[in-house]
């Protein structure tokens, strides 16, 4: 019963080629309320903080709660729930936090609010454990000092802790709110539909699949310490399923900011005069995948063995993709091809150790001969039904075919897709990994390179390749609190990897956001929009009325 | 007529147990929600205890035989994807639903039937032949274009009406209507004439051939020849002769209507079941999945059962037959 998606994205163009003399919009009201209208095609599933590690969640809930420490325009992690810090002993972080921060509700942030906020975020109902790596508990040193305590060193405990934000403990204690929303409970928690955080923006309304409504936050402590960029009054988050119609929303000036318009229609909105695209780079890597456990593939045929196990042919593999021709056609221009597992912003990149094989058929086809594959092998190629995902599976397979690997995409459908591959139930898969979480070398590492183990470790090594030089960077990695120190072990981490080649990186997806010319955004590592750093210029318009 | 309505009744039951069985059987095998709900980056432990906690990992007949005595109660569980019961969520979205079907079968009543009879009477009339071609276009063209198109004219080209979601409503204790605010009224055009074209342009059709058939038949030239008025002929007698099949058709088209209201609630983003449920899909959310189902289900069964007993008002010969059957 689903719309057929061709059939529509051939329909699409010919609205926007015929639409862009687009409606007048309804005249200036007041001057001073200014209204952003903004959507996207995914709801958040809660307000809940410390509920869904999703990024349709995170969305609406990193402008509503706060972390102890942010970042800045360069990504940089500075203070912001907490002023300063420091480290007492080996096994505490002490936080000194920010003076005079209000909640939503009008009371005052404490130290009792944090370690509230660190035992809710760590019970078992939290999917934002990650946020607190290492941390074992938090404890109360005077109103405005907190130390956490540490089960484990984390060198990069600042990164993971952006992510963890700060609700009142009054609020939720009052509310019944104390743990996150548990999906096996009857109930729906209180704090999954209101919210009480330190934000610059508060819930006025929470209609799900309808519409949030979000006002400005009159008492954030920003507005004085000159963290407010923006001049929003008011936020109204409108998710709209439809590629066709946000776009048609944004065309008739219904909305005035589309966070994912889709990648072939974005020439035409660069050209629409009333209109203005946005574009950035996700801290996202695309990358191939081989099982290298196995001594045969399961899914192809290469006379009983595993041909992947043989580096001569990974690096046939990554000879014989031609990423530019990936970008410009598949991705529309919309990527950028990268050799190693984490992009430049990530804490940890080095420029040595990413560098891409170049595309040189020849060499690929000299590489398999050696290896003793003359005449290429069959084999499957896994990848998930969401795009770009299966475009790209396609495109490979027919690069991989022309220099003799015979490729058999296999394109699963996203919700079967994580559980087969979980089940290392594959031979050959692609998959992508996002970094922006904690903006470190060690989230990606650790899940993707590492031997695969029962404790976290390896996690979503699927290939189980198993290198122990390679985990004993990462072990040190984990304990080195010298910087540059560590940026050496780094560095030979990603030099080791792209000489090993256990996964071939392909490239960084680039993320287009559409506005209104008024509008002024800045592109976010975590494609997230922060309202306080965007502006509605130009003639005011009345407050959305729906 | 009782006992009619008891088996009536009791083949409800059984087609609402199989329903019930194939939703759950078929949910079950769609794919793994807990791949949608975690993060990619959780780690296996977090997958195994989030299995668990919902009761992924039991086995199949215990999975069913919960589903059903929980079913027959109303509850549908917890929507894995909004994290609310599922039953609660349905009451919800209900109102957004049947607003819109209520609206587009209303307006393929209303305007369906007048047509019929009309393109039935002036059958050689340039008029007919011309309405004739255009509902072609209702029958043939997909809702989702129609909506598309109807976005671009009205919404995109002349900024008259929305091209999303169903303006403002005014609560009217559990149900929302979009009946009593302007934007609310605006917010129904758009949707109404998407979902209820196909049904006006088959409305239409079939009461034109219906006429022209009932038209040829002997009672209405006796009619004629009894000199009644043309008012009389065409409304009491011919026109209620066609209604039989058209209460069938309409019967099971405001069904459909309410059922695949999913395109159009896509299409316009409206907040309806149908939305609730494409969503649902996307997230492999079960509950909602398994309890949209059985109510659409419920729906169908509800209206067939009102229309046979329609039939006994309209067409006489049931009643008679029906009485004869039972005095043996």
């Amino acid at each position: 019963m689903l719309p057929d998606m061709r059939l529509r994205s051939l329909l699409l163009p010919l609205m926007l080629a015929l639409g862009l003399p687009a409606a007048p919009l309804p005249a200036a009201a007041q001057e001073s309320a200014r209204v952003l209208r903004y959507a996207s095609q995914d709801d958040p599933q809660t307000l809940d903080p410390h509920s869904a590690n999703l990024l349709s969640t995170t969305r609406a809930v990193a402008n509503i709660y706060e972390p102890l420490v942010f970042r800045d325009k360069d990504w940089k992690v500075v203070p912001w729930l907490a002023v300063s810090w420091s480290q007492p002993t080996d096994k505490a972080w002490r936080f000194k936090l920010r003076e005079g921060v209000r909640f939503h509700d009008g009371s005052t942030l404490t130290a009792d609010d944090v370690v509230f906020s660190v035992e809710r975020a760590l019970s078992p109902t939290s999917q934002l454990k990650v946020s607190l790596q290492g941390v074992e508990k938090a404890v109360k040193v005077d109103a405005l000092t907190v130390d956490l305590v540490m089960r484990e060193p984390n060198p990069v405990l600042l990164s993971h802790l952006t992510a963890f934000r700060i609700m009142s403990r009054a609020w939720a204690m009052k509310n019944g709110a104390q743990r996150p929303q548990d999906y096996t409970a009857k109930e729906d928690t209180f704090a999954s539909r209101n919210a009480n955080g330190t934000g610059a923006f508060q819930v006025r309304e929470r209609s799900p699949d309808v519409r949030t409504v979000l006002t400005a936050h009159k008492d954030w402590w920003g507005h004085k310490a000159g963290m407010n960029e923006g001049n929003l009054a008011e936020v109204v988050m409108l998710p709209i399923k439809s590629n066709a119609t946000r776009l048609a929303a944004l065309l008739s000036g219904e909305v005035d900011f589309v966070l994912d318009p889709p990648t072939q229609d974005v020439a035409r909105l660069k050209a629409a005069p009333n209109l203005k695209v946005v574009e950035g780079a996700e801290q996202r890597v695309q990358y191939l995948a081989f099982d290298l456990h196995r001594d045969h593939l399961v899914y192809g045929n290469a006379g009983g063995k595993n041909p992947f196990k043989d580096l001569r042919v990974r690096q046939a593999v990554a000879h014989a993709i031609d990423m530019e021709a990936i970008r410009s056609k598949v991705m529309r221009g919309f990527s950028k091809p990268v050799g190693a597992l984490i992009v430049p912003g990530v804490q940890g990149y080095a420029k040595e150790g990413d560098q891409r094989l170049p595309y040189d058929r020849e060499r690929a086809k000299k590489l398999l001969a050696e290896a003793g594959y003359p005449n290429g092998f069959d084999v499957t190629l896994d990848a998930g039904s969401i795009q770009p995902a299966a475009d790209i599976a396609q495109a490979v397979a027919a690069m991989l075919t022309q220099v003799g690997i015979r490729v058999k995409p296999n394109i699963v459908p996203q919700t079967s897709y994580f559980p087969k591959i979980e089940k290392f139930d594959t031979s050959f898969y692609l998959l992508s990994w996002g970094a922006a979480s904690t903006s470190d070398i060690l989230y990606t590492a650790q899940a993707l390179l590492h031997t695969h183990s029962k404790k976290g470790e390896g996690d979503f090594n699927m290939g189980r390749w198993s290198n122990p030089a390679m985990d004993a960077l990462i072990q040190r990695l984990q304990v080195e609190s010298d910087p540059a120190r560590r940026d050496g072990v780094a560095r030979e981490l990603l030099q080791l990897a792209a000489r090993e080649l256990p996964v071939i990186a392909l490239h960084q997806p680039l993320i287009p956001w559409a506005m209104r010319k008024e509008v002024t955004a800045r592109f976010t590592p975590t494609n997230t929009v922060y309202f306080h750093l965007v502006r509605v210029d130009g003639p005011a318009r009345a407050p959305a009325g729906r | 007529m009782f006992a009619f309505v008891l088996t009536r009744i009791a083949q409800g039951v059984v087609v609402m147990l199989v329903v019930g069985f194939i939703a759950f059987s078929l949910f079950n095998f769609v794919g793994d929600p807990v791949a949608l709900m975690l993060p990619p980056e959780a780690t296996q432990a977090d997958r195994q205890a989030m299995r668990e906690a919902l009761g992924l990992d039991r086995p199949f007949t215990v999975q069913f035989a919960n589903f059903v005595t929980n079913a027959v109660q109303g509850n549908f569980g917890i929507s894995l994807r909004l994290g609310r019961p599922v039953s609660a969520l349905l009451v919800e979205r209900l109102p957004a639903t049947l607003e819109l079907a209520f609206v587009a079968a209303s307006l393929a009543l209303l305007v369906g039937i007048p047509l019929g009879v009309y393109t039935g009477l002036k059958r050689n009339a340039w008029s007919s032949r011309l309405l004739l071609t255009a509902s072609l276009i209702g029958v043939s063209l997909p809702t989702f274009l129609i909506g598309i198109f109807l976005i671009l004219i009205f919404a995109v080209w002349l900024g008259w009406l929305p091209s999303f979601g169903r303006g403002d409503t005014v609560a009217l204790g559990a149900w929302t209507t979009g009946f009593l605010s302007p934007t609310g009224l605006k917010a129904l055009i758009l949707p109404s004439i998407t979902l209820g074209l196909f049904q006006l342009t088959l409305i239409m059709r079939l009461v034109r051939s219906e006429m022209l058939e009932v038209l040829r038949t002997d009672y209405i030239k006796f009619a004629r020849a009894r000199g009644l008025t043309n008012r009389a002929v065409h409304f009491g007698h011919a026109l209620r002769n066609t209604l039989v099949p058209v209460i069938t058709i309409t019967g099971l088209q405001l069904g459909s209507i309410i059922a695949f209201a999913i395109v159009t609630e896509t299409v316009f983003q409206w907040p309806g079941m149908g939305l609730l449920f494409i969503q649902a899909i996307q997230f492999a959310d079960i509950p909602v999945m398994a309890a949209y189902l059985c109510l659409i289900g419920l729906i169908f069964v509800l209206i067939n059962l009102v229309v046979d007993l329609l039939y006994y008002f309209v067409d006489p010969r049931l009643r008679i037959e029906r009485a004869g059957a039972e005095g043996h």
